[in-house]
């Protein structure tokens, strides 16, 4: 028999607001095996953890039900406490009587009742608790980066200066992401490629970092601190290792009217191209659906023109296959697509664009070489008209948009306007907002400068339609302050796109079992406490594919991202979860139920030697778990006919008892 | 299949071609439709406007009819499609306008808003399908660029409506596909075309209608299609000078069962 001790919290009132915690406390002292019982204000603080840790000396407990928050939040903590009191920290239980109790309900009657049932159903469990020891397994000192942006770059030199190994996977030919593409960053608007292309030629440069550029995960398995990853390296067609980015073959490949997707099709590339000046790596790429070469079998030539002999029409796919002891995601955004926006007329005029087309418009290194000119007749424009919130905020629309703040457009906004008036004086220049939203350091002051230096007219209201008439745009909008509808004879609109997780984040999220939000950002363990890890033990999230983000925020999460992944890798080896299958080979019937739903390839067949009747041996085939391999999520015990297979820690018999208790 | 079918005043007088090719084209696609006994005018858009019960009955009658076969009820008249649409909103909302209603009407069984309302071009996405729509084409329309005007009464308000996205809709654009010509987006095509104000202040639907035609054919369309006997009716009277004809006449020409001397 057990001897338990009760300890309910009161988390303040967040519990003992809905639930009589005294009640609960009493009610719990007649269960079997409880020999003591009390409650406390905050049973996580130094206070609370002193009376457990007391209680288990006082009256010899040997296991523990702690009523409080759910086990996500303090488990560990008050298995530790239990360590520290001598106890097996498996000897803990929670019952969850704060998210799962007293923050549904509202009546204290209902709220202590419900606590109880719930208190009963943990005392019931941790009578049938065993000890359980964790394993040990090696970490693998070399950390992985999905996706080569800023975030990417960041992580992975801060990782790399450590001095551990890491990759970057990037999905394009070049690293460098959506930043790569800007012209200036707000609020000191210095040059984006001046400040993001000397970390890219760091990374590449660092002994410690590999550029798998053109790359894609293709496979995880493993778990924290021993994850095997295959990487599939995408057929260039070129000789990364011989390419010296001359450019040779760019200049002379005849095929001229590839879209540009660097410059978000505004201009044209050739079908052997390298995206722009400063990429790392700086090597040819092939794109295999216009080469007519690879489509045909006629031209080869940029073969002719390499002096280095790097083409190699005869690539293929390349998988590699490496281990490591973290990941890091860092797959970020996309803008929307305007295709469900087409009030603002975006598939009808050339000259309405969203704001990343803007920046293209207005970089040195796009297709108009800086100079700002419509698309549509290469005419400068004169009367611009930016919309904010194009998609975002979209609480009415949610299935055309997004219901949250994208929070880089107003800064971005304010940057197009200032900069437009800046440069074009004789232009000019409208704002349509919802709110203006300009919380950062020297944000609000850079907006304002926008509007009381450099002019530029905001306009609290949306606008309703955009139509094109003749080559002009009519935009119809509301000023909600004056109380009026306006109507402005536009030479461009530009629209600022709520942006979106890249599509690869779904198809990764589900490889590395991570999870996502309602609107696919990578869910963090916890929203304020563990902002950059990931639920998942071992993956760790860095920039906007947890969120919308601006510059400094995602390099000041990249730097926490990577701190995470160099406190994993220092470690020489981690304790496992306990808590794994196990498989009763003397009731296995052999069938393979569980090897097929075991999500992580623990379970595995061999043949044994079973004692038979009169003395015979008989051999039978029986399930084997890999505990290290095991993640313990059960799915093995529901499959299993016989019955053989079971989960330490939540064995069938424990979860029984709990219904029972609650049933009673 | 079977369903109830109200076709509405105007559809019996100048918007001839409106009906009669709706039972053409549905009898194509395998759609029988059933014209309400006794049907009575819907009461007309300005009814909408008023809390007022009697201009609603004429509505719920038409409602109940097709509760009472247990069949969808199908418009294709945009104005007609508002008013029942939104009587029967209000009949499954609005308690307390149900119970005065059931009261005028003394019957024996009382009506809710059981009844499921259609439009015709829904009739053909969701019911049909678009992909059948295009399997029965015979005469596929070579690509001719075709303009949907949609007008303010087929989409809104799209809490009752639900038809489709009202600032950015495309179930006409999808039937243009499907008939094999080209859709031409523009953005004027849910703008109002001045509807009644025609008749208290004709200079300003002229400049409604005006401003649709102009867009719809700077953006390059041969002809417009529309549900709307009133929207036809302003933008042929404002000088529309490209055909200005009833989708269910183009899809009767798609569709191989259109009789050659109409449409003149």
């Amino acid at each position: 028999m057990q001897r338990i001790g009760v300890f309910v919290c009161w988390c303040g009132s967040n519990i003992a607001g809905t639930v009589d915690v005294k009640a609960v406390a009493e009610a719990l002292k007649s269960e079997p095996g409880v020999v003591f019982s009390t409650e406390y204000q905050y049973m996580c603080s130094q206070a609370g953890q002193d009376l457990i840790k007391d209680a288990v000396k006082e009256h010899n407990l040997t296991g523990i039900v702690v009523c409080s928050c759910s086990p996500r939040m303090h488990e560990a903590t008050f298995r530790k406490t239990a360590a520290a009191a001598g106890l097996n920290p498996y000897m803990v239980e929670i019952a969850n009587i704060r998210e799962q109790c007293s923050w549904v309900h509202k009546e204290m009657p209902l709220g202590t009742e419900k606590a109880i049932i719930l208190g009963k159903a943990a005392v019931a469990k941790v009578n049938l608790n065993a000890p359980l020891t964790p394993g040990q397994s090696p970490v693998t000192k070399r950390a992985l980066v999905i996706g080569g942006g800023i975030a990417g770059i960041q992580t992975a030199l801060d990782i790399a200066d450590a001095g551990f190994p890491v990759d970057i996977v990037e999905k394009k030919p070049t690293i460098g992401g959506k930043m790569a593409q800007l012209d200036k960053t707000f609020p000191t608007l210095d040059c984006a490629a001046c400040i993001l292309t000397p970390k890219m030629v760091d990374a590449a440069q660092n002994e410690n970092i590999r550029i798998f550029s053109y790359s894609e995960v293709e496979a995880v398995k493993g778990f924290v601190g021993n994850f095997e990853v295959k990487i599939k390296k995408k057929a260039r067609y070129v000789d990364e290792t011989k390419c010296t980015g001359c450019g040779a073959c760019i200049e002379k490949c005849p095929q001229k009217k590839v879209p540009n997707e660097f410059n978000l099709g505004m201009d044209n590339r050739r079908a052997i191209y390298i995206p722009f000046a400063q990429a790392v790596p700086k090597v040819a790429t092939i794109d295999a659906d216009y080469c007519n070469m690879l489509k045909n079998g006629k031209c080869g030539v940029c073969t002719k023109f390499c002096a280095a002999g790097a083409i190699d029409y005869k690539q293929k796919d390349e998988i590699i296959e490496e281990k490591y002891g973290a990941i890091v995601v860092a797959t970020g955004f996309e803008p929307i697509s305007m295709e469900k926006f087409d009030e603002f007329a975006y598939s009808q005029s050339k000259d309405v664009i969203t704001s990343l087309e803007f920046e293209r418009l207005t970089n040195a290194a796009g297709p108009t070489a800086g100079k700002l000119l419509r698309p549509s007749d290469g005419k400068h424009p004169h009367k611009i008209v930016f919309v904010q919130c194009v998609g975002s905020r979209c609480a009415s629309c949610a299935e055309k948009g997004k219901e949250y703040c994208s929070k880089i457009c107003c800064m971005y906004t304010a940057k197009h306007a200032m900069l437009t008036r800046d440069k074009y004086p004789d232009t000019d220049v409208t704002v349509f907002y919802i709110d203006v939203r300009t919380p950062g350091k020297n944000f609000d002051e850079f907006q304002r400068r926008a509007v009381e230096e450099y002019g530029v007219n905001y306009v609290k209201g949306m606008v309703g339609k955009v139509t094109p008439e003749g080559d002009k745009l009519i935009v119809r909008g509301s000023d909600l302050i004056a109380n009026k509808q306006i109507k402005i004879d536009a030479d461009l609109v530009v629209l600022a796109a709520a942006i979106e997780p890249d599509k690869t984040a779904r198809p990764l999220a589900t490889m590395l079992t991570a999870s996502m939000d309602t609107n696919d950002f990578f869910t963090e363990a916890h929203p304020k406490l563990r902002p950059v890890e990931s639920p998942t033990a071992g993956v760790f999230l860095s920039g906007t594919c947890q969120g919308p983000k601006d510059i400094p925020e995602t390099v000041s999460q990249a730097g926490a991202a990577a701190s995470k992944v160099i406190g994993l890798l220092q470690k020489d080896m981690l304790l496992g979860n306990p808590c794994v299958a196990s498989s009763n080979q003397l009731m296995c019937n052999g069938c393979s139920s569980c090897e097929r739903v075991c999500p992580y390839g623990a379970i595995s067949y061999e043949d044994k030697e079973f004692p038979g009747p009169n003395r015979t041996v008989k051999v039978r085939r029986v399930a084997t778990v890999n505990p290290a391999v095991c993640q313990g999520c059960g799915a093995c015990t529901v499959a299993c006919p016989s019955g053989a297979m079971d989960l330490n820690g939540f064995m069938n018999s424990q979860i029984m008892a709990e219904v029972d208790a609650i049933c009673k | 299949m079977k369903v109830s079918y109200f076709p509405g005043c105007t559809l019996k007088n100048k918007a001839k071609e409106l009906d009669k090719y709706s039972y053409l084209c549905a009898e194509k696609l395998g759609v029988t439709l059933e014209e309400i006994e006794e049907w009575q005018c819907c009461g007309g858009v300005f009814s909408t406007a008023k809390d007022e019960i009697a201009s609603k009955l004429s509505s719920v009658r038409a409602l109940k009819a097709a509760k009472s076969k247990e069949q969808p009820l199908i418009t294709v008249c945009s104005g007609c499609h508002n008013v029942i649409k939104q009587t029967n909103y209000v009949m499954q909302n609005d308690k307390e306008f149900a119970d005065k209603v059931n009261k005028y009407m003394a019957e024996e069984e009382a009506y809710n808003g059981e009844a499921e309302v259609y439009n015709y071009l829904e009739l053909l996405r969701d019911v049909v399908g678009f992909d059948k729509v295009k399997e029965a084409v015979t005469n596929p329309l070579g690509g001719k660029k075709i303009a949907a005007y949609y007008g303010c009464l087929l989409l809104r308000p799209n809490s009752v409506m639900k038809m489709d996205d009202p600032e950015n809709p495309k179930i006409m654009e999808d039937l243009i596909s499907a008939m094999g010509a080209e859709p031409v987006i523009y953005a004027n095509r849910n703008e109002c075309c001045g509807g009644y104000i025609a008749l208290e202040d004709p200079k300003a639907a002229e400049k409604r209608s005006n401003d649709i035609i102009r867009n719809a054919k700077a953006m390059g369309a041969e002809m417009i299609i529309t549900a709307c006997p009133l929207c036809k009716y302003n933008l042929v009277k404002n000088g529309a000078d490209i055909p200005v004809v009833y989708f269910t006449e183009l899809l009767a020409e798609a569709l191989g069962v259109k009789e050659e001397k109409d449409g003149e």
